[in-house]
């Protein structure tokens, strides 16, 4: 199909190789996923095993429930925990395989329906947040390249400062000068836009220091290299150098890092969606932790996981995209 | 820049080795009439609900509070060195698993680890610190990973081979000295975010509880009054940020003159 398609189009030879290559990386790609995917519920399958206590008696509402033997016994055959362990693990594969997440535990509902209701409400909050943290890096590191030596300290010190600052403090310290002290936005996350000013900016600070540091640096690097020298001999101003040739350059490893953000915003979800009372994937998380809702926090982690992948293989395309010299490599 | 960071960490240093030096008042000593007073001159940082002063707290927490982000980083790091010298070092198929299994682990992302673990394990000091370590881990391993093969590949290495060196020897004597620098940037850098997540942990009632004067404990301790005495979190937290900040700061200007040099 990609040979016959391919004959048609001007250096034929060529195409097809890196269309093959594409393929290839694709299904490798595919097959990685898969693998992980697997691994992930395995290990959280058997991790959960370790938890000490009667599931039953989770089921029922915790220690404390005294439930009588016969409520346990109906418990353990409705969650099918009468079986052999393999069994089990089996059937829970088996389940996996056809979208069924199971049932939550506290909620006693679908666990694909309890995630998909949370989810839109945290994806609208992480995507803001990426946004708005990869403009305010932006702005400071031009600010600081172009800015000369203090500029480039402050910037410097003011990235490290915002990288280690915890959500749960900058949060904190956010309601207090807008909410209490200014009255200007609500402390709690309420519908509509003002709602969403301050999580996203809690989430957003502390992830725009550590993109910064990386964009800062790799803005310098291509500042001074030769190819910034080359677009200057051909007589192109400081914008036109700026906007396309060194900040492309510094994309590449702001790329490399979006596994590493992604980590970033679920944690600060967890922490983000708390504080503000927000309805969202992480609160879930949280209470099901604190519960021990075992189906759920199976439930979120398989579908982090997966977003996990996505996102690393999306990064990776991108990769080849911007910078040509990957495609050459593989 | 470089000196007020060192003069963060010489002050922590102080508070965690000789607290009483510079706070020499009890930081479980409770004056029920002295409740929720706002920071004064008495109570530069002000009191908590039992009375007890919050700056008194936080010096006398500082031990606690550091043990906690440097046990955890030394965990990170120690796994990472295993699954690094392993991947790096060990026959091609179990450097092949190990990077899988690193994969599998990275798709944990961020906290998440932590909280499976925290849910097998139960909150606590402990876990909450374990699963600290748990989660940095596979980030250090690629690093040191990668580490290793450099060295492996060097034509110093080679040498050694020829000279008929044991397996053991090399790593000893060749890989670990060369390893050893990156290890201690890469500590630098992670304990302040160690710090961060073991906090945050404390922070959702999931790490230290109270009364322990530990940052984290304190800041769950004031969640409950955050409205009314902002005092309660945000002076342990400011702590938590400085230290971080201050660890960080360090570890770049170590990176930056390994780089230089």
């Amino acid at each position: 199909m990609a040979g016959s398609l391919s004959v048609d189009l001007v250096g034929a030879p060529a195409r097809s190789g890196a269309r093959g290559r594409l393929i290839r990386w694709a299904l490798l790609r595919a097959g990685g996923v898969l693998f992980v995917l697997w691994a992930v519920a395995t290990v959280t399958f058997f991790a959960l095993q370790l938890i000490p206590g009667d599931p039953a008696e989770a089921i029922l509402g915790g220690p404390g429930s005294q439930a009588s033997a016969e409520a346990l016994a109906a418990a353990r055959a409705e969650y099918g925990l009468d079986a052999p362990l393999p069994v089990q693990y089996l059937a829970y594969l088996g389940r996996l395989a056809t979208g069924d997440l199971g049932t939550s535990y506290a909620l006693r509902d679908d666990v694909a329906s309890v995630i998909l209701d949370v989810l839109g409400p945290t994806l609208l909050l992480a995507g803001l947040s990426l946004l708005v943290a990869s403009l305010i890096a932006l702005g400071l590191a031009m600010w600081s390249t172009r800015g000369g030596r203090v500029a480039a300290a402050v910037g410097s010190l003011l990235e490290i400062v915002a990288a280690a600052v915890p959500h749960f403090w900058l949060a904190i310290s956010l309601i207090l000068l807008f909410s209490t002290t200014l009255g200007w936005l609500p402390p709690v996350s309420v519908p509509g836009g003002l709602g969403l000013v301050l999580p996203v900016l809690t989430l957003a600070i502390p992830l725009a220091g550590f993109l910064g540091q990386v964009m800062r640096e790799a803005l310098l690097d291509a500042l001074d290299s030769p190819f910034v020298l080359a677009a200057r001999a051909r007589g192109e101003g400081d914008g036109g150098v700026f906007w396309r040739h060194a900040l492309r350059h510094a994309a590449i490893p702001a790329i490399g890092l979006v596994g590493w953000a992604f980590g970033s915003l679920v944690s600060g979800a967890v922490v983000v969606e708390t504080i503000f009372a927000r309805q969202g994937l992480g609160r879930s998380l949280l209470s099901a932790v604190q519960g021990r809702d075992v189906p759920l926090v199976i439930g979120i982690v398989l579908v982090v996981a997966l977003a996990y992948m996505l996102v690393t293989t999306l990064t990776d395309l991108a990769d080849r995209v911007v910078d040509p010299r990957l495609k050459a490599r593989s | 820049m470089e000196v007020v960071s060192l003069l963060v960490i010489a002050f922590l240093a102080v508070a965690a080795l000789a607290p009483f030096l510079l706070a020499p008042g009890d930081p479980l000593a409770i004056d029920p009439l002295d409740s929720f007073q706002p920071p004064s001159p008495a109570h530069v940082f002000g009191t908590d609900e039992s009375g007890r002063d919050i700056f008194t707290r936080i010096v006398h927490g500082t031990g606690a509070s550091l043990t906690i982000g440097l046990a955890a980083t030394a965990i990170g790091l120690g796994l990472a060195l295993v699954f690094g010298l392993l991947a790096g070092f060990g026959p091609r198929w179990l450097d092949f698993g190990t990077t899988r299994l690193l994969e599998v682990l990275f798709a944990f992302p961020g906290l998440l680890f932590a909280l499976l673990f925290i849910v097998v394990y139960g909150p606590g000091v402990v876990t909450s610190t374990i699963a600290v370590g748990l989660s940095t881990a596979p980030g250090y391993a690629r690093i040191i990973r990668s580490r290793v093969i450099q060295v492996r590949t060097s034509p110093f290495l080679e040498a050694s081979v020829v000279l008929g060196r044991s397996a053991r020897f090399r790593i000893a004597r060749h890989v670990l000295p060369n390893v050893a620098g990156s290890l201690f940037v890469l500590a630098t850098l992670g304990v302040g975010q160690s710090i961060v997540w073991a906090s945050s942990l404390s922070y959702l009632g999931l790490g230290a509880v109270p009364p322990a004067a530990e940052w984290g404990a304190m800041l769950s301790a004031g969640r409950t009054y955050i409205s009314s005495f902002w005092w309660m979190t945000f002076f342990p937290g400011l702590f938590i940020v400085l230290s971080a900040a201050a660890t960080t700061l360090l570890g770049r200007a170590i990176q930056q003159r390994g780089r230089e040099s």
